[in-house]
C-alpha cells in the first residue's frame, strides 16, 4: 500500500498544511477510540486474571462448560468456540478485501465483500446467543450449592451423592444432611453459577456481551456504510475512506475476540 | 478555511499493486488459521500429551501476541503508516497495559485467601 504520498515534503512535515502523520483526521481519530477501547477490554481481561487467580480452586474450567455443538451430541469442548472464532476471522478477511476493493474505486467489489462481512458478524452474534441460551440454561442435573455457597457436582441422576471442589466424594448419611441444607442450583446467572464460582458467570457475561455489543454495533455501522456505497456516496466523493474506518473498527473487534478466545476458553 | 483534507490523504492504487495486495491478505488469512488452529488443537491434546501446563499456557499467550501483530500490522494497515504515528498509537497502549499487568501480578498475592467464596 502506498506509504509516503508524493506531495509531502519530509523535511518539513511538522510545517502546517499537511497531516504529519500523512492520516486524515478522521482515521487519526478512529485510531485513538479504539486505543481507548483497547484499554477498557484490557482492564476487563486483566481483572478477569485476578480474580480468577483469587479463587483459583473453585474456578470452572472453560472447557468443561462450553461443550455443546449445534445438532451433536455429547462433550465437544472447544469446537463450537473455535467454529466461531474462525468465522470472525473470515469476516475480517472479507472487511480487508473490501478495502482494497475501494482503493481500486471498484464499487462492485466493495459491494460484494461488505455484504459478506455483514452476515459474517450476524452469523457470530447469533452464534453468541446460542452460546449465551446453553450458559444460562445450563445442564440436565444442575449441581448442588450447598450452605456455604460452595457449588458440588452430582455424582449420577440419582442425586444423592456429590462431588466437591477439592474432590472429595461425599455420599450417605453426612451427604443427606448436606443436601437437605443446599440448594439445587441450574444454569448460571449473575447470581448463581452451577459450574462453580458466580464470579465466573458475570466476568463471562459482562466481557463477552461487551464484546458481543461491540460487533452487534460493528454489523449496524457496515450495514449503513453499506446502504451508503449501495447509493454511490463515496464513488461520488471520489474515495472509500469510509470503508476504511469502519475497517479499522471490524478489525478491533475481531483483535479484542483474539484476547478473549484465548483468556477465556483456552487457558 | 477547508479543514477536511481527506481526499489528500485517501490511498488509491492500480489493478497491478492490487492483485500484489490480495496475495498479502491471503497469505495473512492462511497464518491467522494455522495459528488458531494450532492453539485449538493444542488445547485438545495437552492433557494426553502430558504436557506442562505452564509451557501449554504461555505457549497460548505468544500465539495469541502473534496473531495480535498480524492483524494490527497488516489487516488494519498499521505496519505501513508513518513511524511517529505508529509510536502515538502503539506506545501509550503498550505502557500502561504492561504497568496494569505488572500491578495485577505483584498484587494479586495479598487477596489469596479462604475468607470469602461468594
Amino acid at each position: 500500500m502506498a506509504g509516503i504520498s508524493p506531495s509531502v515534503d519530509k523535511n518539513n512535515l511538522w510545517g502546517g498544511g499537511f497531516s504529519p502523520f500523512n492520516v486524515s483526521y478522521g482515521k487519526i481519530m478512529m485510531w485513538f477510540f479504539l486505543v481507548s477501547d483497547a484499554f477498557t477490554f484490557s482492564a476487563l481481561l486483566i481483572s478477569y486474571g485476578f480474580m480468577r487467580h483469587r479463587f483459583e480452586e473453585l474456578w470452572p474450567v472453560a472447557e468443561e462448560v462450553f461443550t455443546h455443538f449445534p445438532f451433536l451430541h455429547g462433550d465437544h469442548p472447544l469446537l463450537y468456540v473455535a467454529l466461531m472464532t474462525f468465522i470472525l476471522i473470515m469476516s475480517s478477511v472479507t472487511m480487508v478485501l473490501a478495502v482494497e476493493a475501494g482503493h481500486r474505486m471498484n464499487r462492485n467489489g466493495v459491494i460484494l465483500w461488505m455484504a459478506l462481512t455483514i452476515v459474517g458478524g450476524l452469523i457470530f452474534v447469533g452464534s453468541q446467543a446460542w452460546e449465551w441460551y446453553h450458559f444460562i440454561h445450563g445442564t440436565e442435573w444442575g449441581a448442588l450449592q450447598l450452605a456455604d455457597g460452595t457449588i458440588a457436582q452430582w455424582v449420577d441422576g440419582a442425586k444423592n451423592a456429590f462431588t466437591l471442589p477439592n474432590g472429595t466424594t461425599m455420599s450417605g448419611a453426612e451427604a443427606a444432611a448436606m443436601i437437605q441444607s443446599g440448594t439445587e442450583v441450574y444454569g448460571a446467572n449473575l447470581t448463581v453459577n452451577e459450574y462453580g464460582v458466580p464470579l465466573f458467570g458475570d466476568f463471562f457475561f459482562f466481557i463477552t456481551g461487551f464484546h458481543g455489543t461491540h460487533v452487534f454495533s460493528g454489523v449496524v455501522i457496515n450495514f449503513i456504510i453499506f446502504v451508503n456505497v449501495l447509493k454511490g456516496t463515496y464513488e461520488k466523493r471520489g474515495h472509500y475512506e469510509m470503508v476504511e474506518k469502519v475497517g479499522l473498527y471490524w478489525h478491533f473487534v475481531d483483535l479484542v475476540w483474539v484476547f478473549v478466545f484465548t483468556f477465556f476458553y483456552l487457558i | 478555511m477547508d479543514f477536511d483534507r481527506t481526499a489528500e490523504y485517501a490511498q488509491h492504487h492500480g489493478e497491478e499493486e492490487g492483485k500484489k495486495m490480495r496475495k498479502t491478505i491471503w497469505i495473512i488469512f492462511w497464518v491467522l488459521l494455522a495459528v488458531t488452529t494450532v492453539e485449538v488443537s493444542l488445547g485438545l491434546v495437552w492433557k494426553q500429551w502430558g504436557l506442562n501446563w505452564q509451557f501449554v499456557k504461555w505457549t497460548f499467550i505468544l500465539l495469541t501476541l502473534v496473531k495480535a501483530y498480524y492483524i494490527v500490522a497488516y489487516y488494519m494497515h498499521l505496519k505501513h503508516e508513518f513511524k511517529n504515528f505508529i509510536y502515538a498509537v502503539a506506545l501509550p497502549y503498550i505502557v500502561l497495559v504492561l504497568y496494569l499487568i505488572v500491578m495485577a501480578l505483584t498484587e494479586a498475592i495479598y487477596v489469596h485467601g479462604e475468607d470469602m467464596i461468594m
